[in-house]
């Protein structure tokens, strides 16, 4: 229903768009995955009509949306850091899109209401908003863009300031409320976590560009380059293949031989252990170990791979 | 990052916000400046160079005396004024509000007045002089670093001087350091008020300066008034206003680079009350000096006007509802008079500072506006009052007669402080808090009114109630328009002042106690509404 | 850039309009006197002149005498309004040599003093006539049992060391006036012995009347001066009985009548006014004994008019100097920048 069709955007010298195109279905989800100045943040600001494209077009259930100012795009954003409407409490800052549509009192009340509780937040329309929780001011801001049922819900990071425990539940919250409201959304972030956990489909972008799009199945099984493989999450990337950390077994060398390689580090990460090993060869290989028992630091150890788990790049 | 960034305000609203501050400053300053000054400059005939009058030792000496007295006078004030800026930056204690309001009484006074009431102050010797001088425009602009200073400091988050001092800077470092540099986009600017009221100092002068003192303005007078010498006037007044808009454009070059980029804290939470007996020895400290610099002289206008014979008594003020001699009208009518000039002042200055606001924090040209807009504090207040005579006298501007010119001129005054009220407060809304209402579905307009104006709101209540203090103690431009007979408080104040008899005295004493009065109460009243949010330098 | 100026234009012409719609040339209804902030007239007696006349008299007040014939000489010819009252004897040449006046002879000079009748052509008429003199307090001068001075000689001898206080010619209307006043008394070439003597002793110079009398001089209520002897007028001593409460019977000031220089108040029919008849008609109402009998005790001078009668408190307490000193206006003309320069040079630098 929304067709992002080779949008350029210059800011004096530098693209931060260079001909992006995206498609985003009824219903669907995409992430738009990507480091910062990747042009992520730009790629929402032309949809939502705040930025005007060097090039290209952006067109809404079959209409360009090129002459139609902001205010008349049916498009919700959430920003980064809320931007909330500090001068009104809670039920001012989620009834505002209500009122510019020219709901009437009740209607709106009924719907802030429902809106609250949805995101948790029942009973706080007094509120003003400079006594929520960051948590609490993320919330506003999702019910805030979600009340006037945009046709399109565009998110920037929306939970880039958060910690990471908040961060899990959040996700989990934003995945329920999707679901619910079967919402058609574009999500930014640089959290391939998020990234996955939220998308239906992933979309890499790179110095303005979008340089691969899919599940998150699909990238994970074929990235479509070596830097889109590592932003992924995957190490051991070189000469055009990836070896996946958890092909990788490692065996203690007991015996005194020098073995394959040396145990570099070997840091916990909940339920799994992150090992790199010194190649003797050169060179560094990661693995992962789920079991309890795993080799330590300056540990000999040889290096066996699962042909499974050879990735060939594109 | 900006170059083509979508716009959210239309067009035509960027037309009107400088289409009308610009009308308004064409029509009512440069128009009528233009024509006294062309008067002037032609009045031997042809064009003839200025050079005489400004080679003319005289004319350098006082132009000489003229600049280093206001630069003394700026930097006595800033001296006088930082304690209290920093205790009402920093603290919060009961009765801050009315200290707030009380420091502004002094700057609405009639000049003669006060200076009538430093005369008795004074110790012999003192009284007169440059010294005297310094001191009274100390006493006169306090109120503009104090709240300027004051209410920018308190925007200031303290956790970067507490970061200082975690870093080992002690108290005079993070001063010079930290404080000073955060706060000098706001110094500037007050300095740069100060510095023009003093420039254009003229009562002050006169007064407490003796015969053998005289400023560019008070020069302009004597020449244009007593000598009927127009040429020289108007040469003198062009030296004033290129001195004036020399000092404009410094101020606004230095604030351009002074300024930090930063959030403005809300004072709830910059202030807090003070927690140990040395705080609370500086708050006391700070504000009872302040306290005697400005109460002192005007206590003896609060004895004055109780002064009866060899008693105190209220005659006076009785005397204030019944018809007089010295006025076309009754004292209270005089009162009434200055109420209503002053509301519509305030409303001229708010609409059309309100709109140059707009245009000055919404576009790179706005800084031009913005120092325009400076300039008529910096004029002659003698030669404009003359160029409204001549300017408006015919069809179809036909009204240096009408009452409605003495509101006008000013707001002309009032003008600057509105917008340098109003405008900071806009420049510091987060744009994306305009985004998010448009995504909202608000149109420009419907953005302006429900993001812009009640966040500016406040700034422009601030605003409004300077600009009613201001207007309500206005004497220099408005006295030089022919004034039917409505006279101001400081007109009525002159004029009781003029004539010979105790209660005539007295009367000017209790008239200028009343305004002081209604000062307190307008500022107290704006007061409260700034409270309950942020709100502008002022 | 010419749009925008275009629209500068149109603003000032749309406003123009709309305050221009009101004048039209239909007979006018009301008569504008143009004068200095000291005018007053009592509110009965404006009324009477309203209601005889049928005309609204419109005041306009226009600054100090000086500042309201700066402006009147800026508009000559298209006037603000349509009678000027308020020239000086020492202003009028400029105001004649800037032909600000058309002619008018009243009817009523018939009973006035001819000495006040300073223009033969009768493009001014006299109203009033306040003499600036020197006051003194008699309660100081009584306390210490010195005689207070008794002519402007007297000033000079130094029993009278330190107590005199003058205001400044350059900057103020009775200050101007006692300078001509020595001129007239100590000729052209005897004025600048006579201030160099006041200068060595002690005279104090101050910049206006009000802080003249109100604050140095020790003479008047509630002042905390400490200087006995005041360049003032002669209504002064009976405006100190009248604005005190309880009324003294006692003058406490009193007027060296032999100092006081004369000054008369005149009044002109704007040329280009217009309302012309209007402005005679309100010509001969200020020389109508009803406004002359309303001058004394609204704007504190006297009137011209031999029929008006004094109020009590000005019978009694005032003087009205029989033959003040005056010089003669054209002199006063042609002299007065250069005598105010030598004065400042002899007495201040």
């Amino acid at each position: 229903m929304l067709a992002v069709e080779n949008v350029t955007v210059h800011f004096g010298q530098l693209a931060a768009l260079d001909g992006v195109t995206l498609d985003l279905g009824e219903g669907e989800i995409v992430a738009v995955l990507g480091s910062s100045g990747s042009g992520k943040s730009t790629l929402l600001r032309v949809i939502a009509g705040l930025q005007r494209p060097d090039a290209g077009r952006v067109v809404l259930d079959g209409e360009d949306l090129a002459t139609i100012p902001p205010h008349r795009r049916g498009i919700g954003l959430v920003f980064q850091d809320h931007a909330l409407f500090h001068h009104r409490d809670v039920r001012g800052n989620v009834a505002f899109g209500l009122r510019m549509r020219g709901d009437d009192g009740t209607a709106i009340d009924r719907r802030v209401r429902q809106l609250l509780e949805l995101v948790g937040l029942a009973g706080y329309e007094q509120r003003a908003i400079a006594t929520l929780s960051g948590g609490e001011q993320q919330r506003v801001a999702l019910a805030r863009a979600l009340a006037p049922e945009p046709r399109v819900l565009l998110l920037d990071e929306p939970l880039g300031s958060l910690d990471r425990l908040l961060r899990d539940r959040l996700l989990e919250e934003l995945q329920r409320i999707f679901a619910e409201l079967s919402v058609t959304a574009l999500y930014v972030t640089h959290d391939r976590a998020e990234a996955f956990a939220l998308g239906d489909r992933v979309a890499v972008m790179r110095t303005g560009r979008v340089v691969q799009v899919g599940t998150a199945d699909e990238l994970w099984a074929r990235p479509a380059d070596e830097d889109v493989a590592r932003f992924l999450g995957l190490a051991n990337v070189r000469d055009g293949q990836v070896v996946r950390p958890e092909a990788v077994r490692l065996g203690r060398v007991d015996d005194g031989r020098d073995g394959d390689g040396v145990v570099e580090s070997a840091v916990r990460q909940g339920p799994t252990v992150r090992v790199v090993v010194r190649l003797r060869e050169g060179g560094e290989l990661e693995a992962v170990v789920s079991s309890l028992e795993h080799p330590l630091p300056g540990d000999h150890v040889d290096v066996a791979v699962d042909p499974a788990g050879i990735v060939r790049l594109r | 990052m900006d170059s083509d960034r979508a716009p959210l305000s239309g067009r035509g609203f960027r037309a009107l916000s400088y289409g009308v501050p610009l009308a308004f400053l064409a029509l009512f300053f440069v128009f009528p400046l233009a024509a006294i000054l062309e008067r002037g400059l032609r009045s031997e005939g042809d064009l003839a160079s200025p050079l005489d009058v400004v080679t003319d030792p005289v004319t350098r000496e006082v132009v000489w005396f003229t600049a280093w007295q206001a630069v003394a006078s700026t930097a006595l004030t800033i001296l006088v004024a930082l304690p209290a800026a920093y205790v009402l930056g920093r603290f919060a204690f009961p009765g801050r509000a009315l200290v707030r309001a009380l420091v502004v009484v002094p700057f609405v006074l009639p000049t003669v007045v006060v200076a009538l009431a430093f005369l008795a102050l004074l110790p012999d010797g003192l009284e007169r002089g440059w010294a005297a001088i310094l001191v009274a425009h100390a006493f006169f602009n306090i109120a503009v670093v104090v709240r300027v200073v004051g209410t920018f400091w308190a925007g200031l988050d303290p956790r970067v001087s507490e970061a200082a001092s975690t870093l080992g800077a002690g108290p005079w470092r993070r001063l010079r350091e930290v404080t000073l540099p955060l706060l000098a986009p706001s110094l500037a600017a007050a300095a740069a008020v100060v510095f023009l009221f003093s420039f254009t100092s003229f009562g002050v002068v006169l007064i407490l300066g003796g015969p053998s003192y005289s400023t560019i303005e008070a020069e302009i007078y004597n020449q244009a008034v007593r000598l009927f010498d127009l040429r020289a006037a108007a040469i003198l007044s062009l030296v004033q206003l290129a001195c004036v808009a020399l000092t404009v454009w410094i101020t606004l070059r230095l604030e351009t680079r002074l300024s930090v980029a930063g959030h403005l804290r809300s004072e709830r939470e910059t202030l807090r009350r003070p927690r140990t007996r040395r705080e609370w020895a500086v708050v006391a400290g700070s504000l009872g000096a302040l306290g005697l610099f400005l109460g002192l002289p005007l206590a003896v206008l609060v004895e004055r006007s109780l002064a009866v014979g060899d008693g105190h008594g209220l005659d006076a003020y009785r005397e204030l509802t019944r018809p007089t001699s010295a006025l076309l009208a009754t004292p209270w009518e005089a009162v009434v008079n200055s109420v209503v000039y002053a509301a519509a002042a305030t409303a001229i200055a708010v609409v059309v500072g309100g709109l140059a606001a707009f245009a000055i924090a919404g576009t790179r040209g706005g800084r031009v506006l913005d120092g325009l807009l400076m300039l008529p504090l910096g004029a002659s207040a003698v030669m404009l009052g003359f160029g409204f005579v001549i300017a408006f006298d015919r069809w179809p501007v036909d009204f240096r007669s009408e009452p409605w010119i003495v509101p006008v001129v000013q707001a002309l005054v009032a003008l600057p402080f509105v917008v340098r009220a109003v405008a900071p407060t806009l420049r510091a809304i987060d744009e994306r808090q305009r985004e998010a209402a448009a995504l909202l579905g608000a149109s420009p307009g419907r953005v302006r009114r429900e993001i812009d104006l009640p966040i500016v709101g406040r700034a422009l209540a601030v605003a409004a109630g300077f600009a009613f203090a201001i207007s309500l103690g206005e004497f220099g431009a408005t006295v030089f328009l022919a004034r039917p007979d409505s006279p101001t408080l400081p007109v009525a104040i002159f004029r009781f002042l003029g004539r010979p008899g105790e209660l005539n005295a007295a009367q000017a004493y209790a008239l200028a106690v009343i305004l002081m009065g209604v000062t307190v109460v307008s500022v107290v009243l704006v007061e409260r509404i700034r409270r309950r949010g942020n709100g502008g330098w002022i | 850039m010419r749009r925008r100026l275009l629209w500068l234009a149109l603003v000032a012409v749309a406003v123009g309009a709309a305050a221009g719609c009101g004048g039209g040339d239909e007979t006018p209804t009301e008569v504008v006197l143009v004068t200095h902030d000291s005018f007053a007239i009592s509110d009965g007696v404006r009324a009477a002149f309203e209601r005889e006349s049928g005309l609204t008299l419109r005041i306009l007040q226009a600054g100090d005498a000086s500042e309201m014939l700066t402006k009147a000489l800026l508009t000559a010819g298209n006037p603000q309004g349509d009678v000027l009252f308020g020239v000086d004897d020492n202003l009028l040449s400029r105001a004649l040599d800037g032909d600000l006046f058309d002619a008018y002879e009243s009817p009523l000079l018939e009973n006035v003093d001819p000495r006040y009748l300073l223009d033969d052509e009768h493009r001014v008429t006299p109203i009033d006539h306040g003499e600036v003199c020197l006051n003194y307090d008699r309660a100081w001068f009584a306390e210490r049992g010195i005689a207070p001075p008794e002519s402007l000689d007297d000033l000079a001898s130094p029993r009278y060391r330190g107590l005199l206080v003058v205001e400044s010619p350059a900057t103020s209307t009775p200050g101007l006036a006692f300078l001509l006043a020595t001129i007239a008394r100590f000729g052209e070439d005897g004025w600048q012995g006579f201030w160099r003597r006041l200068r060595a002793n002690d005279v104090l110079v101050v910049d206006g009347w009000e802080e003249a009398y109100t604050a140095r001089f020790s003479g008047a209520a509630g002042s905390r001066g400490d200087r006995p002897i005041v360049v003032s007028y002669a209504s002064s001593p009976p405006a100190e009985v009248y604005f005190r409460a309880p009324r003294p019977t006692d003058a406490p000031t009193a007027v060296v009548e032999s100092s006081c220089y004369r000054q008369v108040e005149l009044a002109g029919v704007l040329r280009g006014a217009r309302n012309e008849q209007g402005a005679h008609e309100l010509i001969d109402f200020l020389l109508s004994t009803r406004f002359q009998e309303d001058i004394p005790l609204s704007m504190f001078v006297f009137p011209v008019n031999r029929e008006a009668a004094l109020p009590p408190v000005f019978e009694r307490f005032a003087v009205v100097p029989a033959d003040p000193l005056e010089l003669p206006p054209g002199e006063v003309e042609a002299n007065r920048d250069d005598w105010i320069d030598e004065w400042t040079r002899i007495v201040l630098r």
